[in-house]
């Protein structure tokens, strides 16, 4: 074969490129600098054009899954689309669930997917697979190139689609013969789109946000429950904004921590199943919430039937769709977030009512009554296991509380949210809607290679980390200095904890046994590893480990098996209804 | 309470866009009691009329969630206001001896066709509301039916109030 390179552009026309070469000058004028993905034979014509080009960077990994995973935290860690490239069958598939995580949590990516020839569509050809139809449930929006010439245009509108309105996965399904070297199209890169189907909404109804702004204004006991929503669309500055100026409670979702500063006194934490006392007590007690970019997951709400009986409701959502879906709202704003609270916040400054401070003074030592109850108890000395509590504690201490943390998904993941509290955004990334466990190692590694001066730490299990510990490969490649706190309790912790409280203790299949030796796992892959058994010996280890900047460690944390993650909801109860201990409940 | 609602969508001509409108009253629960699809005068838009029955809160989701599809122009709740509309039945029916006279008849009432005619059966067509149909096939149930299509519904609001682009 030939070798393939772009011809030198002239002023006046535009240059001829094979459709392969399209789309990675396409990925360029987009401005993507790093592509993650696995080659196959669908998309080899795409990897040689890639070959053959400097400005796009492939990360190879060492499953499909984990591209995906990267890509997604990228986005959540910058608020860029991340691009993901696989080819057809298998390729395709394995990226499916990194396409349903990023789709549950509302992730802009773009995600390129190999096809087999056009003519053999149907066949059942070798590693074909319909990507357009499994793919279908789990995207915000696909589409399969039918002509070449198209590349550039539908490229421009992946990403478009992906990163406008509420964001979200796009699949670009390429047929092999779309890309064939020796096809050569004119290629422009458009500057816009514009789709008569497709206008995300801008703006506020300025009449809904002036009766939001009444009624806010009016609370004796308010509440501001703020989610993922924020963080996507950069709101968080005017999320704090609206709470330092009328002095109210703040809630975040587990998508939405960071937005608000977790250490401000004004934060009473996480709400929801494993959401503080605080915050799940002021939310049953108050008479108006605001919820900002969050939707009422049964996850939060508990028994939506029970769900804070005597609130009147303000919801703020960019997707009409989740107002009113599982809760009924009294005031539904549809808009983006940034726009429509830089509103408000100009409408309570020129509104003639005032926050009432003296129900506000009772509503808040009401709280902080609350505050006292529980506040987070738990207790570590030398003499016993440690709790994986202080494992956190004692992390958000050696990295200053400014780490960009990765989890995966169980027990592990509700300490984290809990314990680590995050004063900035977009640093909190973990698969909160389809909970995917395997997440944390590929998504920090997203971080790292896009962050290199800071802190990233993966907080994962022993079940976690397996399901993408391949991955340790790829860091070794291209050096990425995650730090990876595993904290193993030999149990999958979350289940073993439902069967403890609702199947008598009966372990079926939460045991993990024949775990490997993973100081000696990490060390084959070419990284640190350390064992960590005794409390003492926790933070002298992790000085030593963030010392480490340009080594992966894999620190191996023993922790108390018999530790479950409280508050918990009482299944089919209210808000308020929670065990907070073995021992005591609401 | 559920009521019985006429959606009619107008979206891009595109292959994949069906799929995505079936697919997703598959994946959320809500039941199609009919969906008929054609292209329009314009052939880049085709239109959808579904016929469903839901609890005014489902509606409420359905006709978002049909909106939030990227290749869905347009949509209306044909039921929200004044409307027309017909569906067409196809019915193979044995038409021997005596019966033929009888099965003509009550077609003729229904102001049904018969489309095609062997000396053992007659097929007709009768369009109309959808009631009417079910009232036809009652009233033919003497006679044997041997095999029974029918289009789905479509319609159109009354009056000068257009779904178009």
């Amino acid at each position: 074969m030939t070798e393939l390179k772009e011809k030198p552009e002239s002023k006046t026309k535009p240059p001829m490129l094979s459709g392969g070469q399209m789309l990675m000058r396409a990925l360029k004028d987009e401005g993507v600098e790093y592509v993650y993905g696995y080659p196959g034979g669908a998309v080899l014509h795409i990897y040689d054009a890639l070959h053959n080009q400097e400005d796009v960077k492939h990360i190879l990994v060492r499953h499909e899954q984990a591209a995906t995973h990267m890509a997604d935290a990228y986005a959540r860690a910058s608020g860029k689309p991340g691009v993901v490239l696989v080819t057809s069958g298998p390729g395709a598939t394995n990226a499916v669930t990194g396409l349903a995580t990023a789709y549950m949590d509302s992730i802009p990516m773009v995600v390129i997917t190999g096809q087999v020839m056009s003519h053999l569509i149907g066949d059942d050809a070798f590693q074909e697979t319909d990507m357009m139809g499994i793919s279908r449930p789990v995207v915000k929006h696909n589409m399969s190139v039918r002509n070449p010439a198209d590349i550039p245009a539908m490229v421009k509108k992946a990403f478009y689609i992906a990163s406008s309105g509420r964001p979200g996965p796009v699949v670009l399904d390429i047929p092999k013969d779309m890309t064939m070297p020796n096809e050569r199209f004119p290629y422009v890169y458009p500057k816009e789109v514009r789709m008569r189907s497709y206008n995300p909404v801008s703006k506020g109804h300025a009449g809904q946000i002036r009766k939001a702004v009444n009624l806010l204004l009016q609370a004796k006991r308010p509440m501001i429950y703020s989610g993922g929503g924020v963080i996507l669309g950069e709101a968080s500055d005017l999320l704090t904004q609206l709470g330092k100026t009328l002095g109210y409670p703040v809630t975040n979702t587990l998508m939405g921590l960071g937005a608000f500063p977790g250490g401000d006194d004004q934060f009473v934490g996480m709400l929801g199943m494993h959401g503080s006392y605080e915050a799940n007590m002021a939310m049953h007690n108050a008479d108006v919430i605001i919820a900002i970019g969050a939707r009422f997951d049964d996850r939060v709400t508990n028994n939506t039937g029970k769900f804070c009986p005597n609130a009147k409701i303000i919801h703020i959502d960019i997707d009409p769709t989740s107002i009113s879906k599982t809760v009924r709202v009294d005031i539904p704003i549809v808009g983006p977030v940034k726009s429509v609270l830089a509103e408000m916040l100009k409408a309570i400054d020129e509104s003639k009512l005032e926050v009432d401070r003296e129900a506000l003074g009772i509503w808040w030592s009401q709280i902080n009554e609350w505050r006292g109850r529980h506040g987070g108890r738990y207790k570590t000395d030398d003499s016993q296991m440690m709790k994986p509590q202080f494992v956190i504690e004692a992390m958000w201490r050696a990295t200053g509380g400014d780490a960009f943390v990765t989890s995966d998904v169980g027990q592990h993941q509700m300490y984290a949210a809990q314990y680590y509290r995050f004063n900035k955004p977009n640093r909190w990334i973990n698969s909160g809607g389809l909970g995917t466990m395997g997440f944390g190692l590929p998504a920090a590694m997203g971080v790292a290679l896009n962050f290199p001066d800071d802190d990233v730490v993966c907080v994962t299990g022993e079940g976690s980390i397996q399901m993408n510990i391949q991955e340790l490969s790829t860091c070794k490649q291209y050096n990425l200095p995650v730090k990876i706190l595993n904290l193993n309790n030999g149990y999958l912790g979350m289940v073993k904890q439902w069967q403890d409280m609702n199947y008598e203790s009966r372990y079926s299949n939460s045991y993990m046994d024949s775990l490997p030796d993973f100081v000696r796992l990490a060390e084959a892959y070419g990284h640190v590893g350390m064992r960590i058994e005794k409390p003492s010996d926790l933070e002298p280890a992790l000085k030593e480990a963030f010392a480490m900047k340009d080594r992966l460690v894999f620190m191996d944390v023993l922790v108390d098996p018999k530790e479950h993650v409280y508050p918990m909801h009482v299944p089919g109860g209210a808000m308020c209804d929670m065990f907070l201990s073995k021992t005591e409940r609401t | 309470m559920t009521t019985r609602r006429i959606i009619s969508v107008l979206m891009e001509n595109e292959s994949g866009a069906l799929a995505r409108v079936v697919g997703l009253f598959a994946q959320r629960g809500y039941n199609i009691d009919s969906l008929t699809v054609a292209p329009t005068e314009d052939p880049t838009l085709s239109r959808m009329t579904l016929v469903t029955q839901a609890t005014d809160q489902v509606i409420e989701q359905i006709t978002k969630q049909l909106h939030k599809l990227i290749e869905v122009v347009k949509l209306v709740d044909l039921t929200e206001g004044v409307h027309v509309e017909r569906e067409l039945l196809l019915v193979k029916v044995r038409a021997a001896g005596a019966q033929r006279e009888e099965v003509k008849r009550t077609a003729d009432i229904f102001r049904g066709q018969v489309i095609d005619v062997t000396p053992n059966t007659y097929t007709i067509q009768v369009a109309g509301h959808s009631d009417k149909l079910d009232a036809f096939l009652d009233a033919l149930a003497q006679a044997s039916v041997l095999e029974v299509v029918r289009s789905g519904v479509s319609g159109i609001s009354r009056g000068e109030k257009t779904l178009s682009v």
